[in-house]
């Protein structure tokens, strides 16, 4: 089965700035892909390039098997989910929805039933006669999903469409756009700086940084095998130490730290020996009780207490600050200033390309 | 403890009467100096010398068929001028409020600059265009096309044009103000629902911008029918319109029954002009008549619910538009720019811009011509009709008494205009709409009914003629627009740094003083110098008021161009025009720097 997008080698700039550089990216049917950046990283000019909206300077985009470059957006069978929403104030709910529906010369009656059918889904069926600005904000931002999903196009595209709305009702939201996905196995590339929807909803990551992709896969595959250190550092809390690689064997590496020559730490990893950094999630790490040798050694500098976890800000000899996080529990007994040895698991450590 | 109930005292004393003090002014001001005037007027038109009712005034109106034509004539004009002003201007508007920010600055100085030049500057550049001897028929002789001068004035048609064009800068900034506010996402949006350019504009975009048509519509008309330069100089005997008779009637007749039973006439089919469009409209979408942003809720509130046919018309209208327009769309597609995609629309606006902004300019050669007389192309080059206008007593005392009552009618628009602003912008309170409507009345009733009641009333108290009685009418035709201006500065003016004022101990005195005025400082220079123009280029009070000694600079320019149009009245026009451009640049320039 073809994929239901390909973007080939697509690229634009605007003057001598490079909004995105050669991008290539398949999207297959009914995947969920969110492309996931900081503001400027290429992940709206991206979208806006497979909407229609942007003419790219180079590169082909194809939808469902068909060459679209050419093809302007109202012939591409896309659907798209605007930041604002971008409803239509003078038309109702009713009205908005069957747009897309009228444009496509559907006849009324069926027009009628497509709309009822999705208002059901979103649950909105008792406000198709009103207007977008009698409306909450998480009820317009259901009518802009119900209008880009009617008429089932061969992507959904969605740019930051929960930016506006606040964290409770966007914690809500995203759980509804993951469940109208597979209940209407739509294909949805959508774009957002917040790394906590990205790894909520998606099937795929692709990770974007100054006009190109950083990292695509799983969000797994991001949080735990980031390869870069924009990639630790973005997604996620990560101590990120940079040391050097001494040894090797058996796809084991020895790292020592800058600062802390005595310290062996022993990772999982391929990589040669030369400079690289050691990122380490703060949820890998253990408090260890014994002598075992490689253990990180330091001080609790402070102790943040949030809820289901507690954070420990642990400085070592050389001076570097590392953060721990543990489950919290009601016996804890560990003060500031408190000197502790602390460690992880060879798997737990990844190595970082040398930046 | 001063305040009894800690913070909340004074909150409730805030809240009490003490705005009212700030409405006061205005209102009593337009209630001594409009509606009473205007009030004696009607009273004057349905009485007797000796104090009995009478309907003579109008059964003569009705009897005496020339006064129905004059009607018809001035209605017809005034209808004509607003279609093909709406037509002509909603595509200018259109492209500025899609355009790049930079382009639409581009665009709004170029409608600005005739917005601002005198109606009476624009209709001699007219004459000197059309003439006889003039810029067109030189042109077209030249060219070889006609051997004769052809007879381009003194006709209904050439009436209508220099009407759209005293007309159509009005319409563009009025349109402009709704069409800013559409969400431009809007159309991008049809667009990936499926809906073809046409389908996006017609269906989407077009109904949007329609409060903006019909507040251009209204004011257009209203402006036109109360209109006479244009026919006064444009057109002939045919074209003669209601004004020009009632002006006639009270300068020449001395029929005062006669002339107030008339403009009650005019005043009648304004006011149910006005009420039709506050039927379909609403009133709150006039606020924004100043080209001034800030209409967003009210456009949205005031939308026209169109049932089913209507939206039936429109989609057909728009897949009818689609088959011309998409093809060109796919091609600019192809090519891979959006540069294009504008083409043909940037084309029609260059020529409505260039039809809008060029005519006034003639004037420019022609002042520095050797000839006594107007003659196109102009001969030679010198200075001396420069000295005769700077050296000459009359037109010099005439520009300074202009400055002078410029200045102080838009000072005391200003006084009694920015409080009143304030507390429109900021509370709600019941007659609010009332109240609108009396601020906004002297831009719906035509000029010459309040110049006449003006009139009447200085002559009265013995004032007529003297630069007071100037101040006190230019300031009754200012109030609205440094309202309306005031407004819309404070839409956009965040509250919570008032707010945040007080919270560091800043009494509201002192609030105002170093946060609130500092950041409308330029919105309040702006409704300034509207105030001012709008006295310095007024002649319709001025027509009636002055006389000889105490002309004011439209009043001398227009005796002037009832003998002839000379090069000293050309000379006089560049003068304006460059006082104009000043200006424009200076609230520019003062714009930027304060944005910056």
């Amino acid at each position: 089965m073809p994929p239901k997008l390909r973007v080939v080698g697509v690229r634009k700039s605007y003057g001598g700035v490079v909004a995105l550089a050669e991008t290539s990216l398949d999207l297959r049917e009914g995947e969920f892909l969110t492309l996931l950046g900081p503001s400027g990283s290429g992940k709206t000019t991206l979208l806006m390039t497979v909407a229609g909206l942007i003419a790219p300077n180079a590169g082909e985009i194809w939808i469902d098997g068909r060459d679209a470059s050419g093809q302007p957006p109202w012939e591409r069978d896309i659907g798209m989910v605007f930041q604002n929403y971008a409803l239509f104030p003078h038309y109702t709910v009713f009205e908005n929805i069957a747009f897309p529906l009228r444009m496509r010369r559907h006849a009324a009656a069926n027009v009628a039933q497509e709309v009822e059918r999705i208002l059901d889904i979103v649950r909105l069926g008792h406000v198709a006669g009103r207007l977008p600005s009698q409306l909450s904000g998480g009820q317009q931002q259901r009518v802009a999903l119900a209008r880009a999903l009617v008429y089932r196009p061969s992507i959904v595209l969605m740019d930051e469409p929960l930016g506006a709305l606040d964290k409770k009702l966007r914690d809500q939201l995203q759980i509804e756009i993951k469940q109208l996905h597979e209940a209407l196995k739509a294909t949805i590339l959508y774009v957002t700086h917040d790394q906590q929807e990205a790894l909520t909803m998606s099937d795929r990551i692709c990770l974007m940084q100054n006009g190109r992709i950083e990292q695509i896969g799983t969000p797994q595959d991001l949080y735990f095998r980031p390869q870069s250190v924009f990639a630790a550092d973005f997604l996620g809390e990560s101590n990120i130490l940079p040391g050097r690689i001494v040894s090797h064997t058996d796809g084991y590496a020895t790292v020592v730290l800058d600062g802390e020559s005595d310290l062996r730490l022993v990772v999982r990893s391929d990589q040669a020996v030369g400079p690289a950094s050691l990122m380490v999630r703060p949820e890998c790490l253990v408090f260890l009780d014994d002598q075992r040798p490689g253990a990180f050694e330091g001080r609790i500098a402070s102790i943040v207490f949030i809820g289901g976890t507690t954070k420990y800000l642990i400085t070592l000899s050389g001076g570097a600050t590392i953060s721990l996080n543990e489950t919290t529990r009601r016996d804890m007994a560990r003060h500031r200033g408190e000197r502790v040895r602390f460690g992880f698991a060879p798997e737990d450590g990844v190595i970082l390309r040398a930046t | 403890m001063r305040d009894r109930g800690g913070g909340s005292g004074w909150l409730a004393r805030a809240r009490g009467a003490t705005w009212i003090w700030f409405l006061a002014p205005v209102v009593l001001y337009l209630v001594l100096l409009m509606v009473l005037p205007v009030g004696r007027l009607l009273l004057l038109a349905i009485t007797t010398r000796d104090g009995t009712l009478t309907i003579d005034n109008f059964a003569r109106a009705f009897q005496v068929p020339v006064y129905l034509k004059v009607f018809w004539i001035t209605l017809k004009l005034a209808a004509m001028t607003t279609v093909l002003s709406l037509i002509f201007s909603y595509p200018v508007a259109y492209l500025a409020s899609i355009a790049r920010a930079s382009t639409r600055v581009w665009i709004v100085f170029l409608i600005l600059l005739p917005f601002w030049t005198s109606f009476l500057v624009r209709t001699f550049a007219w004459l000197v265009l059309l003439g006889k001897n003039g810029t067109i028929n030189s042109l077209l002789r030249a060219l070889g096309i006609i051997d004769a001068p052809a007879n381009l004035m003194f006709n209904f048609t050439a009436v209508l044009v220099v009407m759209c064009h005293a007309m159509m800068s009005l319409c563009v900034l009025t349109m402009l103000s709704v069409m800013e506010n559409i969400d431009r996402n809007l159309q991008r949006a049809a667009t990936t629902l499926g809906a073809p350019p046409g389908s996006a504009f017609w269906q989407v975009y077009f109904p949007l911008s329609l409060p903006g048509v019909s507040a251009s519509a209204l004011l257009v008309f209203i402006s036109a029918l109360g209109f006479f330069i244009t026919p006064a100089f444009i057109g002939g005997r045919q074209e003669t319109v209601i004004t020009q008779v009632i002006i006639e009637q009270v300068l020449e007749l001395l029929n005062w029954p006669f002339a107030a039973a008339l403009s009650i006439m005019l005043l009648a089919i304004s006011l149910v002009i006005f009420y039709v469009f506050d039927r379909l409209v609403g009133i709150s979408a006039l606020s924004g008549g100043a080209g001034q942003t800030g209409l967003a809720e009210s456009a949205q509130r005031a939308l026209p619910r169109r049932g089913e046919y209507g939206r039936k018309v429109l989609a057909l209208i728009g897949r009818i538009s689609d088959v011309f327009v998409a093809p060109l769309q796919r091609r600019a597609h192809h090519r891979g720019g959006e540069t294009r995609r504008f083409g043909v629309l940037s084309v029609v606006c260059a020529a409505v811009l260039a039809f809008l902004v060029l005519p006034p300019f003639v004037m420019v050669p022609l002042s520095f011509t050797e000839t006594s007389f107007i003659d196109w192309p102009p001969r030679g080059f010198s200075m001396r009709w420069y000295v005769t206008f700077f050296s000459s007593p009359e037109w010099m005392a005439a520009t300074y008494r202009s400055f002078v009552i410029g200045l102080f009618s838009a000072l005391l628009a200003m006084v009694i205009g920015v409080p009143a602003a304030f507390v429109l912008a900021r509370r709600q309170f019941a007659g609010k709409v009332g109240l609108i409507s009396l601020i906004l009345s002297p831009l719906i009733i035509p000029r010459i009914i309040i110049a006449l009641a003006l009139f009447y009333l200085f002559a009265r108290l013995n004032i007529a003629g003297t630069i007071l009685s100037l101040v006190l009418g230019h300031a009754v035709i200012s109030v609205p627009f440094v309202v309306v201006t005031v407004m819309a500065t404070l839409k956009n003016f965040d509250q919570r740094l008032e707010h945040a004022a007080w919270s560091l101990g800043a009494r509201p005195w002192r609030t105002f003083l170093h946060v609130t005025f500092p950041i409308i400082r330029s919105g309040l220079l702006a409704a300034f110098l509207f105030a001012f123009i709008t006295s310095f280029d007024e002649l319709t009070i001025a027509l009636f008021v002055t006389g000889g000694v105490t002309s004011t600079l439209p009043k001398q320019m227009w005796d002037a161009a009832i003998l002839q149009i000379t090069p000293t009245l050309a000379a006089a026009s560049t003068f304006l025009l460059v006082v104009v451009m000043v200006a424009i640049g200076a609230t520019e320039w003062l714009r930027r720097r304060t944005a910056a």
